[in-house]
């Protein structure tokens, strides 16, 4: 009994192997509406069509040759909340970059990561989170010319 | 040769001059502190600074992004082996053993080797390109779609062999970035492919967000549970000296590094990443004590980090003489020197000898000035790796940010660099390895190009890549490698990797 729940755990190759078939079955699905063309001339689907084929089967051999693989349930996310809360952030700031200017949006987005995530001294919070947003916009918008977003006051 | 080095003084007057030379000298500064920092490696630095170029005369435009290209390849190899943080795709090799001296106390010697490796293949990549640029430009001149898709294709299964880990899982992560570089508008027929009714997509996806994603926003995603920061080693200038036995089991896989690297940075299409890759798989077979790579093994510094300097220098060759850009850096670089109304290609050596040969002597100015600051100046520059990780990893998310928006001005970067970062992260997590991806999504519009080509010139044969002896002979050395790869997984006998205990690493 034991060893057969043993055998049916799944393991990290075999979901990571499904999943990369998946994604082969997805491009290949979304494949379907460009011309493949024939063997003299191939059309815009034929090379997306043969990658994506190619995938598939790479995806279906790791998930069948993954039964020696780590089991999911053994491998370890400790970082998993924090890394989420780090894309999150980042993501609001991305959506705010050009709305509120690089200055106000890269500003509030190291007092997130100093003062909520990393707990350090406000003072420090403060001077690094402004420090690094205005000397950043400094050297690379005005000295080196490289556009960068402007808020709704020009900040 | 007598009228090369006569063009040689000329260049040496050109990079001489004393404006050029701190342009140089800043290009290489800049260079080295973006290659230790993870996440921004040598195309995020250049497309930062490309804009501040527009403004210079194209031959300090070129000194000094140049100087920012291969002092990114030295500053690359300090966080790999201090911290097993590769700072570009082409120093993850240089982490499994230049990380594991470190922790064998021997960090002074690996970043000694590397520098004087990187001296030494810069150096001779640079003779290279002055000497042997017409000569093997018209080799590379002889290639037709067949072969550059059987170039492409051994390329891919080269590094399927030679990397750590699983064959099928690396080739998995190939053909993802193939898939990747599908997005856009098709080049032969104009279909916008995978757009998904994003207009920026039409342009396809570019390789700064994703490499910047991939090797970057994933590293730090993966070190955000960590307690402290990551230890850094800060070694002492007399730790530097690397002993003879080390420097003597340096002198051929620097040798070998240098030629394979030109070699392989001179192919059009081709990347320096792979020639690291390469490198380290030669140095492994031929070495007499293979079980040595992975627990520190000097050649594994050595081979990789000449390699990756040596192809750095030898991508010039196609793109000065050819105008062809050998990767995404070249590409860039390109599109500096067009801002100025110059076309590189077969008349740029005539038509501005000024600008070529003056790029050529600064490069060998710019390969001593990184020796001679990079050595002493080394335990400085780790100043930068001590500033506490809770300090460090905010401000190289926020100078990613800034990075991939910067190329175009387009937020869709920013978001495909998010996306890229989490599905990197997840597949570390499940033990892939990612350069393949980067590689992929560089070479699948020339793959793609190719593979058409050659079957509209045979109109749909595919026997036209075995009645071409070229590429033959490059896809029955692809076949070979796939077969001995795949021989594990169908026989019970372990092959070379699993021997060598590189199936366990995970660079």
């Amino acid at each position: 009994m034991a060893r057969d729940s043993e055998r049916l755990r799944l393991r990290n190759d075999q979901l990571s192997g499904l999943m990369l078939f998946a994604l082969a079955l997805f491009a290949g699905w979304q494949n379907r509406t460009y011309p493949i063309g024939s063997l003299q001339e191939p059309g815009p689907g034929y090379t997306p069509l043969l990658i994506a084929v190619f995938l598939a089967i790479l995806g279906l051999a790791i998930a069948f040759g993954g039964r020696r693989s780590q089991p999911l349930g053994e491998t370890r996310w400790p970082e998993a909340r924090r890394a989420f809360m780090i894309l999150a952030a980042c993501a609001v700031a991305t959506y705010a970059l050009e709305p509120l200017g690089y200055r106000i949006t890269i500003t509030a987005l190291l007092v997130f990561f100093l003062g909520v995530l990393e707990r350090r001294p406000p003072l420090h919070v403060v001077t690094v989170a402004l420090g690094f947003s205005l000397l950043s916009f400094y050297f690379i918008a005005t000295l080196l010319r490289v556009p960068l977003p402007r808020g709704p006051f020009g900040w | 040769m007598a009228e090369t080095l006569q063009n040689l003084l000329l260049g040496f007057q050109v990079a001489l001059d004393l404006k050029v030379l701190g342009y140089a000298f800043a290009g290489c500064i800049i260079g080295t502190l973006v290659g230790m920092m993870p996440g921004l490696g040598p195309l995020a630095g250049i497309s930062l600074l490309l804009p501040a170029t527009f403004g210079l005369n194209p031959i300090i435009a070129m000194v000094l992004l140049g100087g920012v290209y291969y002092g990114a390849m030295y500053g690359g190899s300090t966080t790999s082996i201090l911290m097993r943080i590769p700072g570009e795709a082409a120093s993850v090799m240089t982490c499994v053993d230049g990380y594991a001296m470190t922790q064998n106390g021997r960090a002074g010697a690996a970043l000694a080797i590397a520098a004087i490796g990187s001296f030494v293949a810069g150096t001779l990549g640079v003779v290279g390109l002055m000497l042997l640029a017409p000569t093997l430009a018209a080799f590379a001149l002889r290639f037709g779609p067949p072969e550059y898709t059987a170039l492409l294709l051994m390329g891919f299964f080269i590094l399927a062999y030679m990397s750590g880990g699983s064959m099928l899982k690396t080739l998995a992560m190939a053909a993802f970035g193939l898939l990747l570089g599908m997005i856009g508008i098709d080049a032969m027929s104009g279909y916008t492919r995978f757009s998904f009714g994003i207009v920026e997509l039409g342009d396809g996806v570019g390789i700064v967000p994703v490499a910047v994603g991939l090797f970057g926003i994933s590293e730090i995603l993966l070190t955000a549970g960590q307690a402290g920061s990551p230890p850094v080693q800060r070694p002492k200038f007399r730790e530097l000296m690397p002993s003879r036995a080390e420097l003597r089991d340096s002198v051929a896989p620097i040798a070998r590094g240098s030629l394979l690297g030109f070699l392989i940075g001179i192919i059009p299409g081709s990347a320096h990443v792979i020639s690291s890759f390469v490198s380290y798989g030669i140095e492994r077979r031929l070495s007499k004590h293979p079980e040595r790579f992975g627990k520190g093994a000097i050649e594994g510094v050595a081979g990789p980090e000449s390699a990756n300097n040596s192809a750095a220098t030898g991508a010039f060759v196609p793109m000065l003489a050819l105008g062809i850009p050998t990767g995404p850096v070249t590409a860039v670089m390109i599109a500096a020197v067009m801002v100025h109304g110059i076309a590189p290609g077969p008349m740029l050596i005539q038509q501005q000898p000024e600008l070529f040969w003056g790029f050529v002597a600064s490069m060998y100015v710019g390969n001593t000035v990184l020796l001679i600051l990079n050595l002493p100046l080394v335990g400085l520059f780790v100043n930068l790796l001590r500033i506490p990780y809770s300090y460090l990893y905010p401000a190289i998310l926020c100078f990613c940010i800034l990075g991939c928006y910067s190329v175009a001005n387009s937020v869709v970067d920013v978001w495909i660099m998010l996306i890229m970062g989490g599905i990197g992260y997840g597949l570390r997590k499940f033990g892939y390895d990612l350069a393949p991806v980067a590689l992929g999504l560089v070479l699948a519009p020339m793959l793609e190009l190719s593979l058409r080509q050659s079957l509209a010139m045979s109109a749909g044969d595919y026997s036209i890549f075995v009645q071409r002896p070229i590429a033959a002979t490059m896809l029955a050395l692809g076949a070979i490698l796939l077969v001995l790869g795949l021989k594990p997984l169908v026989s019970k006998g372990a092959d070379w990797r699993s021997k060598v205990g590189l199936d366990d690493q995970k660079p």
